[in-house]
């Protein structure tokens, strides 16, 4: 298991750096030019400034040997400075970080927890309304655009009914907890604020809803598919004619044995909600990693951009070997392959 | 008469054929719908959708504007009818060249084994370690805003997912006895990839192509949302939904766009779903 483990871990790693190389080469192989989307008009078309602003950034270095930097750097723990914000791309993730870790966990958990038991609730159900309904809120959560599903979500429970608050991850007129996670839901209650943590939390219910609504489309579809897949078998028959009751059969048997496609879904999802805040973030002004690599991508901040997209893909990277080691856990047929 | 046939009441046949195929019937009427929308919409639009009227400014739906206008005056409804164009030709121009190059890929792949299998699947995986959004982003934003630029961005986060698949299409299908026959009869390679393996794999790969074309409109306009789009005043119904995102109480600038977006999607769904069905009799009615 340890062997399998270490194997993987090794191999994640390498696959993090290669994807460094990818991202290295597309970002400075095309033809856009951060002189024109960072400096102003005036000095962009001042030969000297250029040439000085070439110079700070290391632009006018070879590939070979930025790329080199790069590495040099991210071995030592440095992604280098954001060109837009002056600052080491480190302390701007660090800041936005937990914005975005915030929303896509409360997401995740949403998703998860309406998605699990209504997939279950259609396959055990099925033909049945509820399996008609879990059809359709997640054949309607997979295929409504992001942006559009804010949209309808702050028209009506922010402008039309006054339900909820609007954008921003905390009213204007509350302050800020102190920070020790970043995480308003956690450092409202450190200090606490419990006014805070509620002004906190009745922001984050639109933003997760509409974040959560694909994945728990997704969720709802493979538990249920799975959840069929396992009530046909025979073993099922076998606990029926035990005359084991329809829960303990559910439960206890079919369950446990629809979980493994779950399982790999639901890591899989949890890395898109990660890094698939863009949309959400930039409609909800959420203060959060969607809405800096948007900035970032626009005006072409390479060393922002390297950054991000490597953090980006350490954490899929990871959350696919943890899906790996975790279906090894499961079913230990897995690891002596 | 079989009057006594028990199983064959009237119209059980054609219950049995609605509940089977009625939705993806559904969802290729409403895709049939917009491919002609999209081709007559010159034709069909009360308007023309660039034509500013400030004077009409955020007019609500009424009989002349069916669909309202919008901040500059112009017909939502027949922008909306134009932007159909826009999302339909991404969507089929991606799909069809990612699906293309990917199949004869991954199909390369499983056929060739060996380091070559290695190399190809390995930079398969490289792309697969970003969100497709995040990479496409990236991309479209260095290329410089515009629908060629960001068709190119998404083809270069879109072909992985056909490479893996049509490389374990064709792995199953190389373990089959007639690809040995055709080893032996003396058919080259390419003969047996293209002629005799690559039509028994097709299923899977339609079906994946159909439930993607619904994809590839969503990333489309949430790029186009993000501004990485079309470049305007091209009606294109993900910038269309941006601009009307500040007008919560002129809903309807931003509402019937998402809508258009939503019923397009969930017909390429049905499509495909009903299409995997019809392949995958054991499948059915999952």
């Amino acid at each position: 298991m340890l062997r399998y483990f270490l194997s993987r871990l090794m191999a994640a790693a390498l696959m993090v750096l290669l994807a460094t190389l990818v991202i290295f080469l597309i970002a400075n192989m095309v033809p856009g030019d951060p002189v024109l989307t960072q400096l102003g008009d005036i000095a962009a078309n001042n030969p000297d400034m250029v040439a000085a602003f070439r110079h700070r950034w290391g632009l006018d270095l070879p590939l070979w040997q930025r790329y080199w930097l790069f590495l040099t750097g991210l071995f030592h723990g440095d992604l280098g400075i954001s060109i837009a914000s002056q600052r080491p791309v480190l302390e701007d993730i660090a800041q936005y970080g937990p914005a975005t870790v915030e929303l896509s966990t409360i997401a995740f958990l949403l998703s998860l927890s309406i998605g699990l038991p209504l997939g279950v609730l259609a396959a055990v159900r099925r033909d049945s309304w509820i399996d008609h309904l879990a059809r359709s809120v997640s054949l309607i959560g997979v295929s409504a655009p992001t942006f559009w599903l804010a949209f309808i979500m702050l028209a009506v429970f922010y402008g039309a009914l006054e339900w909820a608050p609007g954008p921003g991850q905390i009213s204007a007129s509350t302050f800020p907890p102190p920070e020790v996670t970043g995480i308003m839901l956690i450092d409202a209650p450190l200090a606490g604020d419990w006014d805070t943590f509620q002004d906190a939390l009745g922001h984050l219910v639109l933003p997760s809803i509409v974040l959560a609504a694909g994945t728990m489309g997704l969720i709802t579809r493979t538990t249920r598919a799975a959840m069929l897949e396992a009530l046909s078998q025979d073993y099922i028959r076998v606990a029926r004619a035990k005359g084991l009751t329809r829960r303990a059969i559910t439960l206890g048997h079919a369950l446990p044995n629809a979980l493994l496609p779950v399982v790999t879904l639901g890591g899989l999802a949890y890395a898109q909600l990660l890094t698939g805040t863009v949309l959400t973030e930039t409609i909800f002004s959420w203060p959060g990693l969607g809405r800096y690599t948007f900035q970032s991508a626009v005006t072409l901040d390479f060393p922002a951009i390297m950054g991000i997209t490597t953090v980006v893909a350490a954490i899929y990277v990871i959350i696919n070997l943890l899906v790996d080691v975790s279906y090894a856990a499961l079913d230990p047929r897995v690891s002596r392959r | 008469m079989s009057a006594t046939r028990l199983p064959n009441r009237p119209g059980a046949a054609r219950r049995r054929w609605l509940r089977r195929y009625g939705l993806a019937a559904l969802g290729g009427a409403v895709i049939l719908t917009w491919g002609l929308t999209a081709l007559l919409a010159g034709y069909v639009a009360p308007h023309p959708p660039d034509l500013v009227n400030v004077a009409n400014r955020l007019q609500p739906p009424s009989a002349a504007y069916w669909l309202g206008t919008d901040v500059l005056g112009r017909d939502v409804f027949a922008r909306v009818l134009f932007g159909a164009r826009t999302s339909l030709a991404v969507g089929f121009t991606v799909v069809i060249l990612a699906s293309l190059f990917g199949t004869i890929l991954g199909g390369v792949a499983a056929y060739a084994r060996g380091w070559v299998e290695e190399a190809l699947m390995r930079v398969t995986d490289l792309i697969f370690c970003f969100p497709p959004i995040i990479l496409a982003m990236a991309i479209a934003a260095a290329l410089g805003i515009g629908t060629r630029n960001t068709v190119i961005a998404m083809l270069v986060v879109w072909w992985p997912k056909f490479a893996r698949l049509a490389r374990s299409l064709v792995i199953s299908q190389r373990a089959q006895e007639y690809v040995a026959a055709a080893q032996v009869i003396g058919f080259g390679s390419a003969h047996i990839l293209l002629r005799q393996i690559l039509p028994n794999a097709l299923g899977p790969l339609i079906v994946l192509v159909t439930l993607d074309l619904g994809n590839a409109i969503l990333v489309f306009a949430g790029l186009s949302f993000l501004g990485l789009g079309v470049v305007p005043p091209t009606a294109e119904w993900g910038s269309m939904v941006s601009e009307g995102r500040e007008l919560v109480s002129q809903w309807w600038v931003a509402t019937f766009p998402g809508l258009a977006i939503l019923s397009v999607v969930i017909g390429f769904n049905f499509v495909g779903d009903g299409i995997r069905d019809w392949l995958d009799p054991h499948a059915r009615r999952r």
